[in-house]
């Protein structure tokens, strides 16, 4: 153990030769303990934000199990800490273009995924997230450590990001305006969007529609697409290009395996959106392509029952989530063949978005 | 100052205390301190705190959305928590017997300051002994279940403790402690509950919604601190026991009343703990009238140093930047002493033994249970042995 780090020491600081890396310079206690709480008093100039993809796998590797990244997706900025592998190598694939920072002085977020130091570390190995040194979860098989990292990162943002109505559904944009599609598991939210984002549209989310109350506004996050069973495979065979993180069998929702998400989508993570949709998809194999009206009060029950935090904003919520409905075009689309939703989405424009569109 | 104090809790301690002083603090701080804020429950009153000085909008940014967010959850909980007031009311409006709202339930109905910023996991009140029995049958007529499906625990609580097992709504999932009186029927120092609801307010024009009277309510809030074991929420409750005292004590004669009552109660040890922290942990100004009484009421000089060691490591957040060595340690003699208040040592083993040792056979299978069974009865602590009974146990627990 020691041996290990000491080596891995050497490493960093051949990595970075001059620097006063937190991990040369804080005991190794300070380290373990507080995940670097000390470090943050330091004061003095802080290097900008690099995308994921300037560090080697090697060095970001060392960052996780040492001292931790900070992760920016979008509105949130969260200190990651992890020594499992395939975590490491699973943000090194996902979130390559994401921003990243070795060190800030806040982060919204500070977790660590890490593997229990009992006998599961031998004996069915597990892992557990960490939020703040609290586990919010039980812990999982050890081979589901990567989508924990993504489960867990929607956890903070349900519970404490209050500063937005949050919606389950997936979130795209084109010129400027974005669509909403809500939808429960299985009604293949997550493989059309998948498809979506790489036909022309803008990705803002796979899970969490993040609704300003202030302006109405949807903001991104451009996270990882979280995929299922049957459109895994389904995804790499229509995207044989597109980066897929390894499958973890048998989760909660089945076989999952994340998709990156698009390079523009995350180099434009900061631009917001428009709302100009709200469409509840639904595969059922074989049916004809169909997008019919849904009644503006069904379609705002819907809403929030599929919210994360509608109950919590009480009466500003209904006002956010009733002007939302009232600005959207609201269908319901079945479709059985995916490029037939393609076009589909090809033909929605502008002039079908606001309110006399969507009257049933 | 001592180590403890000068050491990771002192930011926190010291905007609890002072929220004028944020103006010095770094971003570097601000995440220290947000995330113990959040570890001790007081994120969203800090919010509040920070709005009613005009401060909010000069925190930085990201900071701010953060006490914004715990604020929104905040008002959620203070709306949920009204509704399920008025619920209750209205399960109990044709018995007419007094609720006493307890706790965060009181200071939210009678809009104290301590309500601000306040999450909940339960609603306390206090209702007569003679009738709780008819109070619990309205509230499960009503749509509340009992929360609580172990049967050793159902017993516990009927037999030895001061309130009826907690009861959970079937669909709201919200959760109510009803109470008889303010401690355990075991304690070494028993709390006549007649007392306290005689001289209790109403808060409304029926008078069947009622709160403690001011002093009995800080009493109240400080056994509730000091001799419940359980210190996750210790630094919020002192702040709440911190603003309780300012609130009151504008009016000169409260600090006598509250004096006398303690005597009169026999809840001078409790007091003198609150006031004690709340001047070394928070630098409250405290009115020599009442500081004379706690030097009064103060222990012997080694336990108020055992004290000390225990109880400004417990009441400090339990995060890893306040915790030293020796604050678990701290932690779990403090809860192994309030069980020792609140039961003769005669009860305290068995339970004690039952909680840490047999507790894993809850999730074994029938074998294990039946063993459970008759050691509880070896220990006459079980439930009693009616044939019904036992042969219904699995169904329930299913």
């Amino acid at each position: 153990m020691a041996r290990r780090r000491s080596g891995s020491r050497a490493r960093l600081r051949e990595l970075h030769p001059r620097s006063s890396h937190p991990r040369l310079r804080a005991g190794r206690r300070g380290c373990r303990h507080d995940g670097g709480l000390r470090r943050l008093r330091r004061s003095g100039p802080r290097a900008l934000p690099v995308r994921v993809s300037a560090w080697s796998q090697e060095e970001l590797a060392e960052r996780l199990r040492g001292p931790g990244i900070y992760l920016h997706t979008g509105p949130f900025l969260s200190h990651i800490r992890t020594a499992v592998p395939a975590v490491a190598e699973g943000i090194a694939l996902l979130y390559a273009d994401h921003k990243v920072s070795a060190e800030e002085p806040y982060a919204d977020f500070h977790i660590a995924l890490q593997r229990p130091g009992s006998l599961r570390r031998w004996i069915s190995p597990q892992v557990r997230f960490e939020y703040d040194g609290l586990l919010p979860f039980k812990p999982l098989p050890l081979g589901q450590a990567l989508p924990m990292l993504e489960w867990g990162l929607n956890w903070c943002i349900g519970a404490h990001g209050h500063q937005f109505l949050i919606i389950h559904a997936a979130v795209i944009e084109r010129n400027g305006l974005a669509a909403i599609l809500p939808g429960a598991p299985g009604s293949g939210k997550s493989t059309l969007t998948a498809c979506l984002v790489h036909n022309g549209w803008r990705l803002l989310s796979d899970e969490m529609a993040l609704v300003s109350l202030q302006d109405g506004g949807l903001t991104a996050l451009a996270r990882p697409i979280s995929l299922k069973n049957r459109s895994i495979d389904l995804i790499a065979d229509i995207l044989p290009n597109a980066a897929l993180s390894a499958r973890s069998e048998d989760t909660v929702k089945g076989a999952v395996a994340l998709l990156k998400p698009p390079t523009t989508s995350v180099e434009r993570v900061a631009e917001p959106a428009r709302p100009a949709w709200v469409i509840f998809p639904t595969f059922k194999l074989g049916a004809a392509t169909e997008l019919a009206c849904r009644s503006k009060a069904d379609t705002l029950i819907e809403l929030g029952r599929n919210a994360f935090n509608y109950s919590v904003h009480g009466a500003r919520g209904f006002e956010a989530l009733s002007g939302l409905v009232d600005t959207c075009a609201c269908y319901r689309l079945t479709y059985g063949e995916m490029t037939e939703a393609l076009a589909l989405f090809g033909c929605l424009d502008a002039q079908a978005a606001g309110p006399v569109g969507a009257r049933t | 100052m001592s180590r403890r104090e000068a050491t990771g809790g002192r930011l926190l301690l010291r905007l609890a205390g002072r929220p004028e002083s944020f103006a010095t603090l770094s971003l570097a701080d601000w995440d220290l301190v947000l995330r113990q804020a959040m570890r001790a429950g007081i994120l969203a009153r800090f919010c509040f705190q920070l709005a009613e000085i005009g401060a909010l909008d000069k925190v930085p940014e990201r900071p701010r959305r953060r006490l914004e967010s715990a604020r929104v959850l905040a008002l959620k909980h203070q709306r949920d928590v009204r509704w399920e007031v008025a619920c209750v009311r209205r399960a109990l409006a044709r018995s007419g017997v007094p609720i006493v709202l307890l706790k965060g339930a009181a200071y939210l109905m009678a809009e104290l300051p301590s309500a601000r910023g306040r999450l909940f996991s339960d609603i306390d009140f206090m209702v007569p002994r003679a009738r709780i029995e008819e109070v619990e049958h309205r509230l499960l007529d009503a749509g509340w279940e009992p929360a609580v499906a172990d049967e050793y625990d159902q017993l516990y609580y009927r037999r030895w403790t001061h309130q009826i097992p907690p009861l959970r709504h079937f669909r709201r999932n919200t959760v109510l402690d009803v109470h008889h009186t303010i401690v355990p029927l075991t304690a070494r120092a028993p709390v006549a509950a007649e007392a306290l609801a005689t001289q209790s307010l109403a808060l409304d024009g029926d008078g069947q919604l009622r709160i403690l009277a001011p002093a009995d309510m800080v009493l109240h809030a400080a056994v509730h601190l000091f001799n419940d074991g359980e210190y996750d929420h210790g630094l919020r409750d002192l702040l709440d026991i911190g603003d309780l005292l300012q609130h009151f004590g504008e009016q000169p004669a409260f600090w006598g009343d509250l004096a006398r009552r303690a005597e009169a109660l026999g809840l001078t040890g409790p007091l003198q703990l609150t006031l004690r922290y709340l001047e070394r942990l928070l630098g409250m100004p405290l009115p020599d009238e009442i500081r004379e009484a706690a030097a009064r009421w103060q222990p012997a000089a080694a336990k108020r140093a055992l004290f000390d060691a225990l109880l400004l490591r417990a009441l400090l957040p339990d995060h890893p930047s306040c915790n030293d060595g020796l604050a678990g340690t701290a932690r779990w003699l403090l809860y192994v002493r309030a069980h020792y208040l609140r039961m003769p040592f005669h009860l305290l083993l068995p339970h004690l033994l039952r909680k840490s040792l047999l507790r894993p056979a809850e999730r074994g299978g029938d074998a294990r249970r039946d063993l459970q069974l008759r050691v509880e009865e070896f220990l006459r602590l079980g439930p009693p042995h009616h044939p019904a009974a036992r042969a219904a146990a699995p169904e329930h627990s299913e």
